[in-house]
């Protein structure tokens, strides 16, 4: 099923990826700082993912990374640091309490092009299924309510739900409403994916089917930054992967080097104890 | 009559009202303390029935409860002013006397108050009782503790102590509740008030301190609820 | 126990419903909007705005309704020559905009605070996925936030409705003639107190079983998301409106 906005990445056989080296690069971050109170979780992060690339993000917790991957689409507000949508340059300004949004469209604009899929989900509990996912594209981007619905029942079946569409959250599994969170962040047609640790949460027999979904949406050529514990999904479906360590990327490149031949102590002992 | 001032009017002077109102509100807090009491007895009469296995006993006080906390307190003040005044009067009667007998406005209105807050009381004793750790009671009658020892040593402490903040609400209520008892005339703070301000035409400024007066002894009685709230968690671990 | 009696002590007490459905169902709605405004206050952020809406729900609720009732009725009449010339003063001679006036702000104080309880119990993760799908304040305050907090606000505000029923028996102490003003003067006039008493408590608790039962069907039509049985025991003790 193609998607507007999704250059059609030939299939994508892992390790090697081609990515499409037109224009500026899907999200690019640079020198990101923040601090909660006198603790610093991001020392100076830099990454930047090009149309169509699968960044995981592995990092012990406390590293930052799920730190990083919320300020790209401002859930956190970085102190200091610069980030990019596409060409488009998130403008920050000092507030009160901090570093503070200059532009409030803005952001909601990005936010609608950047979709989030969440550790715990967080469907909207009293809409159905097919509502949470119609939910954006027609009270968000205003497409026209026939045509949300349409796409939202493909998405459904595309993640292996479709039977569910007028069940409530509460009536689902912890995979099937991940897969569900999946379909609602398609729906929004992103142009980036960002994933928080979206199987963290769940029971090991459930992982699998998320897991595969995702690997699904890769093959596509989407553009994915994934935070994970999940090695195999790391190492067999990015285009690169990245380590964090106390707030600095410790560790960056593509699997078969960064897996095959660590240069970082640390990692080899991090890949070691999550074999 | 010249206009007194504020100041004047509720202080302590020839003209001042400060006396009256303060000794008013004495009334107001002896009839809510009163009927506040007679309401916990009435209370944990209730709750016990409630949490009885006597089906009729159960029915009743769940009866009780539902209707008390149902109808306006001021038909339930109706009921024992005009209700007592019809009896004191029939029974008066048999003695030849013609006319209307007023019941005493205070014991009434304590009476009203205790009845009233007694339904509230006895939801709140029985919630209380509910919360109490199965594993207590077991634990006290193993020992072979027996039951009127095992509700002085184990029950009572306990229910009380989870009973506090549903109490300090209900007190809150009996408070206000006794503003109602002024249709019945006995002289509380608001009656006072009304007082004051008919005799004086300055009705704005006697509700007004009325109201202040009021507002204090809610704030105070918080702050005492919640001290005692605070020591009777001592050693209580609390999910905050 | 005369029945002919209370059966035409109903038909007389009857004469009073509907002001006391008026009484009720004026002041909730006038005071739900305030309580809406004050709850906002409360969580704007603002300290100012706050601090008024925290000290407005203090006096109101640490006062007696009857204080309040006093205050606007008999004692804005202290001021009659400024509120005859602001042209207010039919407003507030009437008996019927005092006793509204009163109830209303009284309620909102009440109110305020259970939809601010129901605003504070939406988890906040669900406004996170809503914000990071772009949803500006209002949108995620029209479809995500007020809808789950209607919801949680429910039972406890079916609570504040009844205890609003029994608050409106205190408009008969200012000549309003609803039920409790129709019953106490027929107690007065006859002195069959208890009978009296029975009709015009049966009358009251058989509104306030409606007005639950109201309330019970629209917690279960709004939430196909949790079909449990639904609640609506009040909880434990709730300052009634005295």
């Amino acid at each position: 099923m193609e998607f507007a906005k999704v250059p059609s990445a030939p299939t994508a056989s892992p390790p090697e990826r081609s990515s499409e080296a037109a224009g500026p690069p899907a999200v690019s971050v640079r020198n990101l700082r923040k601090s909660f109170g006198a603790l610093e979780v991001l020392k100076g992060v830099s990454v930047e993912a090009r149309e169509g690339e699968v960044i995981s993000i592995l990092g012990a917790s406390g590293s930052g990374k799920s730190t990083m991957l919320r300020c790209i689409n401002l859930l956190e507000v970085p102190d200091a640091g610069e980030i990019r949508i596409g060409s488009e340059e998130i403008r920050l300004r000092k507030g009160r309490h901090g570093m503070e949004p200059a532009d409030r469209a803005q952001v909601d604009r990005i936010r609608t092009r950047v979709a989030m899929v969440f550790q715990s989900f967080n469907l909207w509990s009293h809409m159905t299924v097919l509502e949470n996912v119609i939910e954006a594209p027609l009270h968000v981007q205003k497409r026209p309510k026939r045509e949300c619905i349409a796409e939202a029942e493909e998405l459904l079946a595309k993640v292996g739900i479709a039977d569910k569409r007028d069940h409530y959250p509460a009536h689902l599994s912890g995979g099937q409403q991940q897969r569900a969170a999946i379909a609602r962040a398609l729906a929004q047609r992103p142009q980036v994916m960002l994933f928080d640790e979206p199987t963290s949460a769940l029971d090991p027999e459930l992982v699998g089917e998320v897991l595969r979904v995702m690997r699904a949406l890769a093959e596509e050529g989407r553009t994915m930054l994934v935070v994970t514990h999940e090695m195999g999904f790391a190492r067999d479906v990015s285009s690169r992967v990245m380590f964090l360590h106390q707030g600095m990327v410790e560790e960056e490149g593509p699997p078969a080097q960064v897996f095959g031949a660590p240069s970082s102590e640390r990692f080899r002992q991090f890949i070691s104890s999550h074999r | 009559m010249q206009q007194l001032s504020y100041f004047e009017l509720v202080g302590f002077g020839p003209n001042g009202w400060g006396l009256a109102l303060l000794t008013a509100a004495g009334v107001t807090l002896a009839v809510a303390s009163i009927g506040f009491l007679v309401g916990a007895l009435i209370g944990t009469f209730v709750a016990w029935a409630k949490l009885s296995r006597n089906l009729i006993a159960r029915g009743l006080a769940d009866g009780y409860t539902t209707v008390l906390r149902g109808i306006p307190d001021l038909l339930v003040i109706y009921l024992f002013y005009f209700g007592g005044s019809a009896a004191l009067g029939q029974i008066a009667g048999l003695f030849g006397y013609e006319g209307f007998i007023g019941v005493p406005a205070f014991a009434t209105g304590a009476t009203a108050i205790g009845v009233v807050s007694g339904a509230y009381q006895a939801e709140v004793f029985r919630g209380a009782y509910q919360t109490l750790a199965r594993g207590e009671l077991e634990a006290a009658r193993s020992v072979g503790m027996h039951r009127w020892l095992m509700f002085r040593r184990i029950v009572a402490p306990q229910v009380l102590r989870y009973a506090i903040p549903g109490l300090g609400n209900v007190w809150q209520l009996v408070l206000k509740e006794s503003a109602l008892i002024s249709v019945t005339g006995l002289v509380e703070l608001l009656r006072q008030s009304h007082i004051a301000a008919g005799s004086t035409r300055r009705p704005f400024d006697f509700y007004l301190t009325a109201g202040a007066l009021y507002l204090l002894i809610t704030w105070i009685s918080t702050i005492l609820f919640q001290k005692a709230e605070d020591r009777s968690l001592r050693g209580i671990r609390r999910a905050a | 126990m005369d029945l002919p009696f209370m059966a035409e002590t109903f038909l007389r007490l009857l004469d009073g419903l509907p002001l006391t459905l008026n009484l009720t169902f004026t002041a909730v709605a006038l005071g739900a909007v305030f309580a809406m405004l004050l709850a906002l206050m409360r969580m704007s952020g603002a300290r100012l705005l706050d601090w008024i809406a925290r000290a407005y729900v203090f006096v109101f609720r640490g006062t007696p309704l009857l204080v309040q009732i006093f205050l606007i009725y008999y004692g804005l009449g202290q001021f009659r020559p400024t509120l005859q010339e602001l042209g207010l003063w039919g407003f507030f001679r009437e008996p019927y905009w005092c006793a509204v006036l009163a109830l209303t702000l009284n309620t909102a104080a009440y109110a305020s605070e259970i939809i601010r309880g129901g605003l504070m119990a939406v988890p906040a993760n669900q406004v996170e996925a809503a914000r990071a799908c772009g949803m500006s304040s209002f949108l995620l305050f029209r479809r995500i936030v007020f809808p789950i907090a209607v919801r949680q606000a429910l039972p406890a505000y079916g609570n504040e409705v009844i205890l609003m029923v029994k608050a409106t028996s205190l408009a008969s102490i200012i000549t309003m003639m609803e039920v409790t003003g129709i019953a106490q003067k027929l107690i007065a006039q006859t002195f069959r107190a208890v009978e009296i008493f029975i009709v015009a408590g049966a009358i009251y608790l058989a509104l306030n079983f409606l007005v639950s039962r109201a309330i019970m069907a629209l917690e279960w039509w709004l939430s196909p998301h949790l079909r449990r049985a639904p609640a609506v025991t009040p909880p434990l003790v709730e300052a009634a409106h005295v």
